[in-house]
């Protein structure tokens, strides 16, 4: 496969990316050497026990931190080398996320949360209000827009944090462990949005530990020790 | 074009979030804030107008109960201003002139203890004064001094024989004794006294005490300018001093043009003419500027004080929502709209509490101070508050603020990213 045709057919590429945190005189090597494709359209889960450097790994080619070493390539742009400014704003336009802890801005309101990254981008506020609305509806959430994080349920707090990630239709969706702290029948309703945000091409790189949320996926990337033990 | 409208996002979404967070901050801990702010608003003008306004009352008062508005006198070389009766005419035919006061003025010495014959060892109860020989109604008009009678009563037209005494002159106002300072001791109203200027001597009725902080009259003995004449032993129509009380409203600017137009006539030959302004003692214009660098530098501690509290409370503000600033970095906003989200916080608490200062101060405070001066011995204190220096403050107060606002947040916006996410 040539060059090119490797550029357009994967959204995330990586070659030899390592992750090691210095404390003092000790070197803790979290990655060691990892090389991974992404396809397009792929929802992708990343898989292991605590401490595998799965969430270390999402947040280098997630752009959220700087690899040791190696080389990343997000939609063909090179993105190890980006300055913070630069970062800052591919990730606002290229890059949707999902924490784990829902991650919202308090004093904002579920809408003005969503509404917050497209009027960055330069939408004027009741343009980002109408889209934030439209995409909080999708998620099931048309009635709590008005809300503040603290009236809402973890469930609902995780749907208006997808929907704050989906709003300006990002390239790719990356969530870290978005079902952690919430109970079986709001996972179950997030992974559901998951897959029908799948079905309509929407790439996905999750986190997760739960093997039946792996099993929902279209490939499972184990790692283990800093390293993929299986793909 | 492109950055422009990047500059423009990154300000809408400063304000954004700038609004929001103070509009669903903590009441309470918001009105701490803006409390805060308008005390140290507070300290920084009213300290400072205190002190100024200690000596800015004294120069007030020198003027409306001293000088007036300009005072006409005699050459350091000679006797009396020469020609005061054209002078005088003069002032009179100038629409600007609203009030006059011609006076005779002589050294002389007042003497309690001139009825009884002193022991060897007995120094006798006398003091040396400047005595005026005033139109108790034309220096009421100019002066008030009628009011600051403290003891006693004002000098009527016809009391040929009544004096009034200035309080520094008693030692029951001014308890001093020191070999170049004397006072009259014990002197009740009604009292008789000789009254000895040169050689000429009266005996004279004790009317009233006068205490106006003013030393042009608490050093002064008063009486009717017919009798002051005689005793000076004054033979032509001239006088020793002129105060002139411009038209309400009147200005330096006005003061200055009439002196101009008296010395335009050339009177400068025969008087010193001198406006309120420039008669004011050097020492208290000294005094003045002194206290103006006094007040500034409290001023300025004032002011370190109001940016160091502005920067404890954005620093703790956004440390405590660390995370979440790096929750708004992850998603893509920029780093400069948090900072100035903070920026506009800290100006917010900065406009609010100067506002209510600036209310508090103007509707209440100087209002209230100049209603009720504060006592001080030496003059009755205002708070000397012009607009534009107080203003000036506010402008340096924001700077300050915006300053002491920027620095915590763009300390705490440029951590590490995932850091401030998982809270490392």
């Amino acid at each position: 496969m040539s060059t090119t045709q490797e550029q357009s057919e994967y959204i995330i590429r990586t070659s030899g990316v390592r992750k090691s945190f210095v404390d003092g005189d000790k070197v803790t090597h979290v990655l060691k050497g990892i090389d991974l494709k992404i396809k397009k359209g792929e929802f992708v889960a990343i898989m292991g026990r605590s401490g595998a450097g799965k969430s270390t790994l999402l947040y280098q080619v997630s752009l959220l931190d700087h690899p040791t070493e190696g080389e990343i390539y997000v939609d063909g742009v090179r993105v190890t080398d980006m300055h913070e400014d630069e970062r800052v704003s591919f990730r606002l336009k290229e890059l949707g996320y999902v924490f784990q802890d829902y991650a919202l801005l308090p004093d904002l309101t579920a809408k003005e949360n969503v509404a917050v990254p497209l009027i960055m981008q330069g939408k004027q506020i009741s343009e980002a209000y109408e889209i934030a609305e439209r995409v909080l509806t999708r998620v099931g959430l048309g009635h709590r827009v008005n809300n503040l994080p603290s009236k809402l349920s973890g469930g609902e707090q995780q749907r208006v944090s997808i929907a704050r990630a989906i709003a300006h239709e990002p390239k790719i969706l990356f969530a870290d462990e978005p079902t952690a702290n919430l109970d079986s029948e709001s996972s179950a309703l997030v992974l559901k949005i998951f897959q029908e945000l799948h079905a309509l091409g929407q790439t996905i790189v999750m986190v997760t530990h739960e093997d039946e949320y792996g099993k929902a996926t279209d490939r499972v990337i184990r790692l283990q020790d800093g390293q993929i033990i299986r793909e | 074009m492109h950055a422009l409208k990047r500059k423009s996002n990154i300000y809408r979404v400063g304000f954004f979030l700038a609004y929001r967070q103070i509009k669903r901050a903590s009441l309470w801990t918001t009105m701490l804030i803006i409390a805060v702010m308008t005390l140290t608003f507070l300290n920084l003008v009213v300290v400072n107008g205190v002190l100024v306004g200690l000596i800015q009352s004294s120069i007030q008062a020198q003027k409306e109960r001293g000088t007036g508005d300009i005072i006409v006198t005699k050459l350091q070389q000679k006797n009396q201003i020469e020609r005061s009766g054209e002078i005088l005419s003069v002032l009179e035919g100038l629409d600007s002139v609203k009030h006059i006061s011609a006076k005779y003025i002589g050294s002389g010495i007042l003497n309690a203890d001139y009825r009884r014959k002193l022991r060897q060892d007995e120094s006798p109860n006398k003091v040396g004064a400047t005595v005026v020989g005033i139109n108790p109604v034309h220096e009421d008009l100019i002066t008030g001094v009628s009011k600051y009678v403290i003891e006693g009563a004002y000098l009527q037209e016809n009391d040929t024989d009544g004096v009034v005494i200035g309080a520094n002159l008693l030692y029951k106002y001014t308890p001093i004794e020191t070999a170049g300072f004397q006072t009259l001791k014990d002197i009740k109203i009604g009292q008789k006294l000789k009254l000895n200027i040169g050689d000429n001597a009266k005996e004279v009725i004790v009317r009233g005490v006068i205490k106006s902080k003013v030393d042009e009259n608490d050093f002064r003995v008063f009486m009717l300018d017919r009798e002051a004449r005689k005793l000076i032993g004054r033979t032509d129509s001239n006088v020793d001093e002129i105060s002139v009380r411009l038209k309400p409203g009147a200005t330096e600017a006005d003061a200055q043009y009439t002196k101009q137009f008296l010395l335009n006539n050339g009177f400068e030959e025969f008087a010193k003419i001198q406006t309120s302004v420039e008669a004011q003692p050097k020492f208290l214009k000294d005094i003045a500027a002194t206290f103006g660098i006094l007040g500034n530098l409290i001023g300025s501690i004032g002011l370190a004080v109001a940016s160091i509290t502005i920067f404890i409370v954005i620093f703790v503000n956004a440390l405590t929502r660390r995370k979440f600033i790096g929750i708004m970095k992850g998603i893509g906003i920029h780093p400069k709209s948090i900072e100035f989200s903070y920026i506009l916080q800290s100006i917010f608490y900065a406009v609010i509490g100067s506002s209510i200062g600036l209310a508090v101060l103007y509707g209440f405070l100087v209002p209230f101070v100049d209603a009720h001066p504060i006592n001080f011995p030496f003059s009755d204190g205002i708070i000397y508050a012009p607009l534009v220096g107080t203003m000036m403050r506010v402008v340096l107060l924001l700077i300050t603020t915006v300053i002491a606002g920027y620095i915590p947040a763009r300390m705490i916006v440029k951590r590490n990213t995932l850091d401030a996410i998982l809270g490392r």
